[in-house]
């Protein structure tokens, strides 16, 4: 075992990849010999070498593309979105084109490509990058959406991302990379995609989250736990598909629930696990499922993040509301 | 100072030309190495296409076919590149260059499939290093470039090759990826067929550029305006082009001028709204057939009674890939769900299970 932080464990994963399968390859802006503007891709490309982790012309549509065509000719592309604001440049590639390759060829072609992005608010990061625009992945067939929240699970994650034969966009939230250390194997692992994780079990309410808002949902239950309300804190992990079996026993075992994002109310992916346990566990509620979430606004300017984003106490305020309605 | 070297930029892409309208060899030094049977071969093609396109526009007015682009006048131009390349060379077709993917070994009868919407139209043969025609124009070009370095960096002696129109290379994506493949040095050919309309707006409307090869300038790649009327040509400078890119000399652009002498597509589209009768003439006298046919007839190589035999077996493989498409098993949601993902995630799952009992009640 060794501490990691998350981009430490990041890095760990794709070094860990990059040795055992000399199909996986790296690439994207500045990804190469300057190791990542955040220092994920640090030293890769001095130990497996240029052909195998390299940089990219600035231009997100093209390392869409570039992948797509290593994709189709054996090569497992792991690559990167420099910022997932930037999303929009490519997502014909993504979205338009690697989620539909295996569907539109019958079966017979595949694209098994890792997309990896930052994102994230918290940080005070200029315009366009720390927009949480997720829930466009997830709305699109033929992607999976990965979301890790500790240095543990983006490690497994990762690696079962890149293992995956169909494509995979992997979030990876800015403010979660070196807030925290935790233990994390040194030798390789796998988390199964599309299963949720209990952060925290209890009785009370669930809440359903992913990503930063997991730290500001186990905060909420720490002082929620002080009025005597025990909170059980799903990690979604996975955003799409999702862990509905999870989701649907720890309702049926509370009855009462709140799913917590940090996208925009418009946005995200909290709707559907609502409607999911509409239609799932109706009988079991006491209350309506309640949300908490950014408003609908554009992304804030970074002076104003701390007003703007949803934090423990918008939770704890929605957990009394459900607890007490 | 300006108006000079844009000049001198446009001199250097002249269109070259191998055989003129009369069927006459105008540049005897770049004819190209091929022998009787290869030559009346590609006249073969461009015969078969021509018969494939009529019935294509006829079966589709039928409702026997779906989506359909005609290709008759652009036969020298698909034929002749795709007549360039090895059988382990990728394709990354366009939705007009359905020829090109058939030649290379696509069954007829599953490209009446995509033609027709149906699973079966992508489910290309094993080996078939052919990507299914690509509706967004531009997206096939950056892909190239990906296919170009995979093949590169596996060290095979392949190229990737992919086609757009005069309106494609207006697209972000059709710079972005002659630029990435300039970088990375990789053997890619990008072919850009301007037959001189983007559905109803002409070529003159897309950019102020004279040509579309000088295009490649940008991207720092060889470009080559080529006569796309001109079998010969078009196959002489995608073969320079492959041979090129194999030798570690990178990627070209190659700009075909031709002709549809059809519709854009058959969902509607009447050329009568923006071509002129006098503009449709003038390419008809360019056709490529009637070219072709001259240089071969004066070299005995080609008789009306060949022709008429390879018409009738283009009529008789088209009824009978017309049938074996028809015979094709009936999709089911199911059929759709099974191959969204190699392992189905639970939401398919449960939706497979419904769909399951729903088409087997």
């Amino acid at each position: 075992m060794a501490q990691m932080t998350m981009i430490q464990a990041i890095t760990d994963a794709m070094r860990n990849e990059l040795k055992t399968n000399e199909d996986v390859l790296v690439f994207g802006e500045d990804v190469g010999q300057n190791g990542g503007v955040f220092r994920a891709t640090e030293g890769l490309q001095k130990e497996f070498g240029e052909d195998r982790v390299f940089d990219t012309p600035l231009a997100e549509s093209g390392i869409g593309g570039l992948a797509i065509g290593l994709g189709l000719t054996g090569f497992r592309p792991v690559m990167e979105i420099q910022f997932f604001g930037f999303l929009f440049e490519v997502m014909d590639s993504v979205a338009g084109q690697m989620s539909r390759w295996r569907y539109r060829s019958g079966g017979t072609q595949t694209t098994p490509i890792t997309v990896r992005a930052p994102f994230g608010g918290g940080v005070k990061t200029p315009e366009m990058h720390a927009d949480s625009l997720e829930g466009l992945m997830a709305q699109t067939p033929g992607l999976k959406v990965v979301i890790p929240s500790t240095p543990y699970d983006a490690k497994g994650l990762l690696i079962s991302s890149i293992r995956d034969n169909d494509p995979v966009v992997f979030l990876e939230h800015m403010k979660l990379y070196r807030s925290f250390r935790a233990e994390v194997p040194e030798e390789e692992y796998t988390i199964e995609l599309g299963k949720a994780d209990i952060k925290r079990e209890g009785n009370d309410v669930t809440i359903v989250t992913y990503g930063a808002m997991v730290h500001a949902s186990l905060k909420a239950a720490e002082e929620l736990e002080k009025d005597g309300i025990d909170v059980e804190v799903i990690d979604l992990m996975t955003v799409s598909p999702l862990d509905v079996d999870t989701i649907v026993a720890s309702v049926e075992k509370t009855n009462r629930a709140i799913v917590v994002q940090e996208a925009q109310k418009q946005a995200g992916i909290a709707a559907n696990v609502v409607a999911e346990i509409t239609e799932r566990a109706i009988l079991s509620l006491e209350a309506p499922v309640l949300r908490v979430t950014a408003p609908d606004t554009i992304y804030p300017f970074a002076s104003m993040e701390d007003s703007w984003l949803p934090d423990h106490k918008d939770i704890v305020a929605t957990v009394n509301k459900v607890v007490n309605f | 100072m300006s108006t000079k070297t844009l000049e001198q930029v446009e001199e250097k892409f002249e269109t070259f030309q191998i055989l003129n309208e009369e069927g006459e060899i105008v540049n005897e030094s770049a004819m190209p190495d091929l022998s009787d049977e290869e030559l009346q071969e590609l006249m073969t093609r461009m015969v078969y296409t021509r018969i494939w396109d009529q019935r294509a526009i006829s079966l589709n007015r039928q409702g026997r076919l779906g989506f359909y682009a005609p290709v008759a006048g652009q036969e020298a131009s698909m034929l002749g590149s795709q007549f360039a390349l090895d059988k382990e060379d990728w394709i990354l077709p366009g939705y007009r260059d359905i020829p090109q993917i058939v030649y290379h070994g696509l069954p007829l009868h599953q490209a009446f499939l995509w033609s027709r919407g149906h699973i079966g139209g992508g489910k290309f043969p094993e080996g078939l290093n052919v990507a299914v025609p690509q509706i967004i124009i531009g997206a096939q070009i950056v892909q190239t470039a990906g296919v170009a370095l995979g093949l590169k960096r596996k060290g095979n002696k392949n190229i990737a090759i992919t086609y757009t129109g005069d309106g494609g290379s207006s697209q972000g994506d059709f710079y972005e990826g002659m630029n990435f493949a300039g970088a990375y040095n990789v053997p890619a050919v990008f072919i850009v067929q301007n037959n001189r309309f983007a559905i109803s707006v002409p070529v003159e409307k897309q950019t102020a550029a004279k040509t579309i090869a000088q295009k490649a300038t940008a991207a720092g790649i060889e470009g080559i305006q080529v006569d796309g009327m001109d079998v010969l040509a078009v196959y002489a400078v995608t073969k320079e082009a492959r041979d090129r890119a194999l030798n570690g000399d990178g990627p070209t652009l190659i700009e075909t001028l031709t002709y549809r002498y059809g519709p854009h597509t058959m969902a509607g589209d009447d050329p009568t709204r923006y071509r002129t009768s006098d503009l449709d003439d003038e390419w008809t006298k360019k056709d490529p057939l009637v070219r072709f046919r001259k240089f071969l007839e004066a070299k005995k190589l080609w008789t009306e009674e060949k022709e008429n035999e390879i018409v009738e077996k283009a009529k008789e493989d088209i009824k009978a890939a017309i049938k074996e498409a028809d015979s094709a098993p009936k999709q089911k949601v199911t059929d759709l769900i099974g191959v969204m993902f190699d392992e189905l995630p639970a939401n398919l799952r449960e939706q497979m299970e419904e769909f399951t009992a729903k088409e087997s009640k």
